[in-house]
């Protein structure tokens, strides 16, 4: 079959199992875009404003389904535009393909309109990247991709493709979808070894994050959990893989997470970390991290073992493969003593959070509280990144995995509309719920439009508190209370910008309006946005200051 | 403690491998003291002799950082007990008529060769050991360098060992 590069790239997308691409058009693409008009009944264009808003759509869309995200953008601006979206998919091990056209080759290092290197500026913030200067080697590069951004740790893979190669023909031959590939590097001894260390322990502790929800593992933690009478917590990637009420469950670790966790972590004489990498915002000091403990780490990638926190036993490998193979090498235990020292840490230590603010603004836990009340546990929560995303971390009883999107490693303000209309159109059988800042709606709201235009009914909820209110947070704690930059006071009416943009809108001014006006919300089928009033002053609390540790906790 | 290690790296022959090489180590922070790039015996590979100092912890995290570029095959540390290090060195040193048998004599005891003269000046080709090149270098300091540059090092383990082995670090 004798077809054009771009006809190659979409059968090979279509074959590599693809029928999503978010993305915007441009000169560079336009011969790609010339046959997705003819297959528009295979694989459906999603239409962003912005490349930003595709890239964090196909980010969520990614983490939704576990599926790879594909993104696709015109060269020059169209492709940095893209670089936020794929770092921060980078950061937390989402699978994604990223399409980028690029000036004809024989304008390739000319400074040519619009051309730019983007497989050097995308360099570290991929797993690989393809300059496809050859349309022979296009259909495989294709498959390369989607291969490398599946296999072992997953990532995003970006393809740079110039607009002459899209044109030319070439002899194409159909291929097979990828197959996952998953090394497993450990040995039977090691396994055998971390089952005495964990039959053996006393005060044992499980750290999970999100390589075991990437890995499919969540209700294998539960049965070891369960099994050995172990405590879990969880990082913020790791929220959603054990149910929020289960006995066994501490919640988040980390800055902003639960004390109890911190009181377990530091008390710990094992900590079985699972999927999970040790990172700044959970170990806020590494080496007083569990200082206790034994530490055996199971992870699929080998260099995050001793990366951030040195470990007595490392099993490197597919976190699901290895539980399937370690619960029935550990032993049924009871562990009352440890588990009811746990159990008093979490009634003393993690309530309610209190109000630092004044007034009769909305609380932000009571709304979350509400919001899942009315959800009924078949829910995608999206946030973006900031006090409301700690809140909700904290606050919502998130249990199924991939329930909760968020951006954890980049932390990329502006992520959460985009990934919500990713998520949503992956699950159009879920309820998708956005928390959002606004700070960050500020920076990306322009998705509204998309949101319309396709009429994706996703519920965004502003916590407007008219500043930015983490760095303000850290500013009221460490910096005098000097705010610097961070009172925005802007004049956005968010009603009626939501009805500008062909939405619906509502507002909630205090605390008693919640249920009324969620009431509305929830009966409301479409796109909308609530404001919801919150006081500038409230705080993210508990917090363990960078650097530090459970000794120097904030409470309040 | 603060070592220095010498990795031997095999890639895939392609454009942009050293760019993605070399911007690994700016990105994670690693120091780099030389790099070389050579062909090897498989048209489809090259080889990259990386100097680095650092920590076992760099160590271990370069190695792993590096095995996790799809374009790298190999990644080996050469212990100096059993390989070897050349480094290329080219000289060129003031040499009036007063100084050339001094500078003679050692070109001749560090096994060098004078590759070019002039009324004024030698270029001065050596081969060896960093050390020695070193050494040489501070004999002929006191004469005048007018310019030098120095290979890096390229290395590769004694006897019957090579990095092909299946023993060495593998994707």
């Amino acid at each position: 079959m004798l077809l054009t590069g771009a006809e190659i790239l979409i059968e090979t997308l279509i074959e590599q199992g693809v029928d999503t691409i978010f993305g915007y058009p441009g000169g560079a693409v336009l011969n790609i875009y010339d046959v997705l008009y003819d297959k528009r009944d295979r694989i459906t264009h999603i239409l962003t404003a912005h490349e930003q808003g595709a890239a964090h759509a196909a980010d969520g869309y990614a983490r939704a389904t576990g599926k790879t995200g594909v993104v696709m953008a015109t060269s020059g601006p169209g492709a940095t535009n893209l670089v936020t979206g794929i770092a921060t998919a980078y950061m937390d091990s989402v699978p994604m393909v990223a399409i980028t056209g690029n000036v004809a080759t024989e304008l390739i290092g000319r400074d040519s309109f619009q051309e730019v290197f983007i497989t050097g500026i995308t360099m570290p913030i991929t797993k690989h990247n393809f300059f496809v200067n050859d349309v022979e080697k296009l259909a495989d590069t294709v498959r390369k991709a989607f291969y490398i951004a599946n296999k072992g740790r997953p990532g995003p893979v970006l393809i740079d493709i110039p607009k002459d190669v899209t044109a030319q023909k070439c002899e194409f031959t159909p291929g097979n979808r990828f197959r996952v590939e998953l090394p497993n590097r450990y040995t039977e001894e090691s396994l055998a070894l971390a089952a005495k260390y964990i039959n053996q322990s006393h005060r044992p502790l499980i750290y999970i994050g999100g390589g075991v929800i990437s890995s499919g593992a969540s209700a294998l933690v539960r049965e070891l959990a369960e099994k050995t009478d172990t405590p879990v917590c969880c990082s913020m990637m790791g929220l959603g893989a054990m149910p929020y009420d289960h006995p066994n469950n501490l919640g988040m670790i980390g800055m902003h997470g639960k004390v109890a966790a911190s009181m377990a972590a530091k008390s710990c004489d094992l900590l079985i970390a699972i999927g999970a990498r040790f990172s700044d915002r959970v170990a806020t000091k590494a080496g007083s991290f569990a200082p206790d403990a034994m530490c055996i780490h199971i992870d699929i990638d080998p260099a995050e073992i001793g990366k951030n926190k040195a470990v007595d036993l490392d099993i490197v490998g597919n976190t699901y493969d290895v539980l399937t193979q370690l619960i029935p090498m550990t032993e049924k235990a009871e562990r009352k003593a440890w588990i009811d020292t746990v159990n008093e840490w979490k009634s003393k230590f993690d309530c309610k959070p209190r109000s630092s603010g004044s007034g009769n603004h909305v609380k932000p836990w009571n709304l979350i509280e509400k919001v899942y009340m009315r959800a009924g546990g078949n829910e995608i929560i999206v946030t973006d990144v900031g006090q409301h995303q700690m809140w909700v971390a904290q606050c919502y009883p998130f249990s199924a995995p991939r329930s909760l999107l968020t951006s954890g490693g980049l932390g990329t303000m502006g992520y959460g509309l985009g990934a919500a209309i990713g998520a949503k159109i992956a699950r159009p059988d879920k309820r998708v719920i956005l928390f959002v800042g606004d700070g960050g709606f500020h920076m990306n709201m322009n998705e509204l439009c998309t949101l319309v235009s396709y009429n994706i009914p996703v519920t965004v909820f502003v916590m407007n508190n008219s500043v930015l209110g983490m760095v303000r947070q850290w500013q009221s704690f460490f910096y005098n209370k000097r705010y610097s930059c961070t009172t925005l006071n802007r004049k956005t009416d968010y009603v009626r910008l939501a009805e500008a943009f062909g939405a619906k809108g509502f507002r909630i001014s205090s605390d008693d309006d919640i249920d009324t006006v969620l009431d509305q919300v929830f009966s409301y089928d479409g796109p909308c946005v609530v404001d919801c009033i919150i006081d500038r002053d409230e705080k993210v609390i508990p917090m363990i200051p960078s650097g530090k540790t459970v000794d120097d906790i904030i409470i309040e | 403690m603060q070592e220095q290690f010498v990795l031997s790296v095999i890639v895939e022959n392609h454009a942009g491998v050293l760019a993605r090489v070399s911007s690994l180590f700016s990105r994670r922070g690693f120091n780099i003291d030389s790099l070389t790039v050579s062909a090897t015996d498989n048209p489809e590979n090259s080889r990259i002799t990386i100097v680095v100092k650092g920590d076992t912890y760099i160590l271990d995290q370069i190695t792993k950082q590096l095995m996790k570029l799809e374009e790298v095959e190999k990644v080996e540390r050469l212990l100096p007990e059993n390989s070897l290090f050349r480094e290329l060195l080219l000289l060129k040193i003031h040499a009036p008529v007063e100084s050339r048998s001094y500078i003679k004599e050692a070109v001749e005891i560090y096994r060098a060769k004078i590759l070019d003269m002039s009324p004024v000046t030698m270029i001065i080709e050596l081969t060896g050991q960093q050390s020695k090149i070193d050494a040489f270098l501070e004999i002929m300091k006191p004469f005048g360098i007018i310019e030098m540059c120095r290979t890096g090092i390229t290395a590769m383990a004694r006897g019957m060992s090579t990095i092909y082995d299946p023993s060495t670090i593998t994707d």
